[in-house]
């Protein structure tokens, strides 16, 4: 039987398991985001323990690879009697990432803006977390806006390492049509594709939305 | 009394003392032009009227408010000085219209429309009032300043600040800046201008304050100051200034 | 606690053959994106019209393409078509090939950033083209394409637990050996992510070192 002959009864679970890997990401990326703010403004405007929290979070998150804290989450934690289903350990992984790389990417972008911005916001009454509110940050995330898409773009490659403690995503069922079928080379360049698939789509809308939060004045490219 | 009384203020950055021992009154309705070589602590000077940068040590009062006391509201202090700033510093995510109107709605809580309204009838006092919905991209240099002294004028303060407010604009652009200035000067506001620009201060100031290593060399009325300098540190200045901006009228 | 500590000090040594094998592992892949990664960076800016979309295609294919579909392809689909290679191999060849594509575009933005006029410059020295190219670009393109290529390493690093996945004794590896006979593994993989973490600061520093040393005014080379 040809590939193509076999492909179609085990569409079903591609499908479920190219679900997962879009929810993996989806989640990840709203949820880390979510948690990359308090991160970045504890960074920026804070002193003292926050600082040095967010500071520590965030070196621990990138200074270790991915596989290894799935390992430890997924393996490590449920030694200390607290179980963990295989999604969820990946789930908390690629959550505490994504915030941790955001938040550095948010950082640049507070960065980008001038401390004359501040002042300004300062010499018309605004407060601290005011002035940080509608003047800096909708600037900030304007200037994030192409790092995060391309935070979004490494999270779909890297659900993929989920792969190994067992999250039925995309790539482990494409292991399992392997072992059964062995057209190994055919399914892994089929899904190969279909990952580069998802990131062009990723890619596409992160410019539509730069598109429509489009203000003169942001042309990135002048930053970078 | 006195809208303004500066006591004895000093700041330090690090090692390097930029104010030292300043001391000046600013009575209401008048203007001084702070004058002097750049790094001389005349931007600091302004900051500390606002308290974006508080002195070390010293006393600021506006009016009968010790501004430099602990625990000063200083939201409050700052909405009655308004600030022009050397680079504009508009909020660049926001239209020249939303950019005035934001302090009216998030401080003074003014609902929108009024605080819109209020942002256009500013406008129009620069002269912008054709230009409301551009972003600052979209506009000049020059008339992205009008826009910040709109700005700033829209919250009512009783003292405006002006941090060399052409400094950054080409040389066509530094006339209609001010002019807008100048009505102001007219229409009987306090001003505090650090500016090079010396016809400015010639026709518009009451007093012109010269700074040099953090301390006020010389203050005197323009025609006292332009003609017969007593320093002769100021005298130097002067005289640089004219060299490189020309003979001023 | 006290005994967790002293029995992850007594099995350091085997951890450390795993050590090793990242270390291997990580300079290869790098070496290997390197000369590919020049190479496509070359032909990007001086090559036909064709061969640049062509390059830029690559380019796209291997940023996007996870490192474990690639490793895969290498590892389970190449015998198909009667190309065995070792573990070992496959796994320098998926991770060389994707940071490939990474570095090309560094040493692309470092050659485009240092403008005509210096190669110009040059010639109107009576500087042959090649000299220039040797005494006048490359030494400001290397200083150029530091922080990139920094950072690329780390995330190299962080890929080569991957291997795992293929079968390779790397640090993972052998900590779950441990585990078998122990049942620790909160400590074996916390000591694992910390291994990591310690070579992750290992490089950092020391490129950082270089960077600071061969430091010249007006590139900003050492910075994050």
């Amino acid at each position: 039987m040809s590939f193509f002959a076999v492909l179609p009864k085990y569409l079903p679970d591609l499908a479920h398991g190219l679900w997962l890997t879009i929810a993996l990401t989806l989640i990840a990326a709203a949820l880390g985001f979510l948690l990359s703010v308090p991160l970045v403004l504890a960074l920026l405007y804070t002193k003292g323990i926050p600082r040095m929290l967010a500071r520590l979070f965030i070196t621990l998150v990138r200074g270790t690879p991915l596989l290894v804290q799935l390992f430890f989450i997924y393996y490590g934690i449920p030694a200390l009697g607290i179980r963990i289903q295989p999604f969820n350990a990946a789930l908390i992984g690629f959550i505490l990432n994504s915030a941790a790389y955001q938040a550095e990417y948010l950082k640049g972008g507070f960065m980008a803006i001038s401390s004359e911005q501040m002042e300004a916001a300062y010499s018309i009454g605004l407060s601290k977390w005011q002035a940080v509110r509608v003047v800096i940050f909708p600037q900030a995330f304007r200037f994030a806006i192409p790092a995060l898409s391309n935070e979004i773009i490494y999270l779909v490659k890297y659900t993929s390492v989920a792969y190994v403690i067992q999250v039925p995503e995309l790539l482990s069922q494409a292991k399992f049509f392997a072992s059964d079928t062995f057209f190994h080379l055919q399914i892994y360049f089929l899904i190969g594709v279909v990952y580069l698939l998802l990131i062009w789509v990723v890619s596409k809308l992160s410019d539509m939305l730069e598109h429509k939060l489009h203000i003169p004045g942001f042309d990135i490219a002048h930053l970078r | 009394m006195p809208l303004v009384r500066i006591e004895n203020i000093s700041k330090s950055f690090g090692k390097n003392r930029v104010l030292d021992g300043i001391t000046f009154d600013i009575e209401p309705g008048a203007v001084k032009v702070i004058i002097g070589p750049s790094g001389t602590g005349k931007s600091t000077l302004l900051r500390c009227i606002n308290m974006l940068a508080p002195p070390d040590s010293g006393k600021i009062w506006l009016q009968d408010t010790e501004i430099t006391a602990p625990h000063t509201d200083l939201i409050k202090i700052r909405q009655k000085i308004g600030m022009v700033f050397q680079h504009f510093a508009l909020f660049k995510h926001l239209r020249a219209v939303d950019n005035v109107a934001l302090g009216l709605h998030r401080v003074k809580k003014m609902n929108r429309s009024d605080a819109y309204e209020k942002a256009k009838q500013n406008l129009q006092k620069v002269g912008m009032q054709d230009h409301g919905d551009k972003y600052p991209a979209q506009l000049s240099g020059g008339q992205q300043q009008r826009v910040g002294i709109a700005r700033a004028l829209a919250m009512d303060p009783l003292l405006m600040l002006f941090d060399e407010p052409t400094s950054a604009l080409d040389p066509e652009l530094i006339g209609e800046v001010l002019m807008v200035m100048q009505k102001l000067a007219l229409e009987g506001m306090t001003m505090v201008c650090v500016t090079h620009e010396m016809g400015f201060a010639k026709s518009v100031a009451n007093e012109i304050i010269f700074m040099e290593g953090g301390h006020i060399l010389e203050a005197s009325p323009p025609a006292e100051m332009f003609n017969n300098p007593r320093n002769e540190r100021t005298r130097s200045f002067l005289h640089k200034i004219n060299e490189l901006y020309g003979e001023s009228k | 606690m006290l005994e967790s500590v002293i029995y992850i000090l007594t099995n350091i040594p085997l951890l450390m053959k795993g050590v090793w094998m990242a270390v291997q592992i990580t300079v290869l892949s790098v070496l290997l994106g390197m000369v590919i990664g020049i190479a496509v960076a070359f032909l990007r800016i001086y090559g036909s019209k064709n061969m640049r979309r062509l390059v830029s295609f690559y380019e796209w294919v291997f940023r996007g393409i996870p490192q474990l579909v690639l490793l895969f392809i290498v590892y389970f689909g190449l015998p198909g078509i009667g190309i065995n290679l070792s573990p070992f191999l496959c796994v320098v060849i998926g991770l060389g090939l994707c940071s490939s594509a990474y570095q090309a575009q560094i040493y692309r933005g470092a050659i485009l950033s240092i403008g005509s006029e210096q190669m110009e410059a040059g010639l109107s020295l009576g500087l042959s083209k090649t000299r220039t190219l040797f005494y006048v670009i490359l030494p400001q393109a290397v200083r150029l394409s530091l922080p990139g290529f920094t950072n690329e390493f780390t995330i190299v690093l962080k890929d080569s637990p991957l291997a795992y996945a293929v079968g390779i004794a790397e640090i993972l590896k052998y900590g779950r050996d441990l585990i078998v006979s122990s049942f620790r593994p909160f400590e074996i993989y916390l000591a694992a992510a910390l291994i990591y973490f310690v070579l992750f600061q290992l490089f950092y520093y020391l490129f950082k070192a270089i960077a600071s040393r061969y430091q010249v005014p007006g590139y900003i080379i050492s910075g994050e």
